[in-house]
């Protein structure tokens, strides 16, 4: 069976290339047809923000990459909701599951490996 | 036991020597290394252009020495590689650039290759951070 992978997103979307790099290494797991999940958490969850204007700083909008994650059988998505609370984010741009911190421990536990960025 | 390990910082930080220690006790164990992977910031840790002062340590050439001396198996990821000026002769030269600096035995790769060691290991450990 194959080893199941969460992966850790905790940077902003405009803070240098780890949100996307995070997200590449889950869609590529999708694409291999690999139990992947995906994990928003700490200033990670503004990459969830509703609204943002990449443009403004010379970004690429990552939100459309995001929501490609369902495409490519990756539809295990949670964001930390302390994070998401603490940053004032109430909508998200994706559908996540929100947890708490007994939830993210048992989610961390479940997985067979884990990678954080 | 098997394992994969994945670098994410550059070798300026203290993470990527700890993590070529790390490298180099499971070999000491009798533990096997599928495959090293480099991504993100960890690129920079195989680039063959740091030149560190002759009383400090040169993790980027202790790497380089010890994939090859243990015939390990050790990919950058090209994506993170190409967009931080990694190249090795043949990406210096498809994109016109004025130098190589990713030498043997480091080999340029996609993500396909982390999730194919990650499958291939019993444990995924990675050094990320400082």
């Amino acid at each position: 069976m194959s080893h199941s992978l969460l992966i850790i997103s905790r940077q902003a979307p405009w803070a240098g290339p780890g949100a996307r790099e995070a997200l590449d290494i889950a869609l590529a797991g999708g694409a291999f047809d690999l139990p992947v999940g995906m994990l928003f958490l700490d200033d990670g969850v503004l990459q969830l923000a509703l609204g943002q204007a990449p443009q403004a700083v010379q970004q690429k909008d990552l939100t459309a990459n995001l929501q490609a994650l369902p495409m490519f059988g990756v539809e295990s998505l949670y964001a930390c909701a302390h994070s998401l609370a603490l940053r004032g984010l109430h909508e998200t741009a994706l559908e996540v599951e929100r947890l708490d911190g007994d939830g993210l421990r048992a989610l961390i536990d479940r997985y067979d490996q884990v990678i954080t960025l | 036991m098997k394992f994969a390990i994945a670098l994410f910082s550059p070798p300026s930080a203290p993470s990527s020597r700890r993590a070529l220690r790390f490298a180099e006790a499971a070999l000491h164990g009798g533990h096997e290394i599928v495959r090293l992977f480099f991504y993100a910031d960890g690129v920079h840790s195989a680039s063959g252009n740091i030149v560190s002062p002759q009383d400090e340590t040169d993790v980027a050439r202790q790497w380089r020495e010890f994939v090859t001396s243990n015939g390990l198996d050790g990919v950058v990821c090209i994506a993170a590689a190409l967009r931080r000026g990694v190249l090795d002769e043949q990406e210096a030269r498809r994109y016109e650039r004025q130098a190589a600096n990713l030498p043997a035995p480091w080999v340029l790769s996609g993500l396909g290759q982390l999730h194919e060691a990650a499958q291939l290991a019993d444990r995924l450990i990675c050094f990320g951070g400082d």
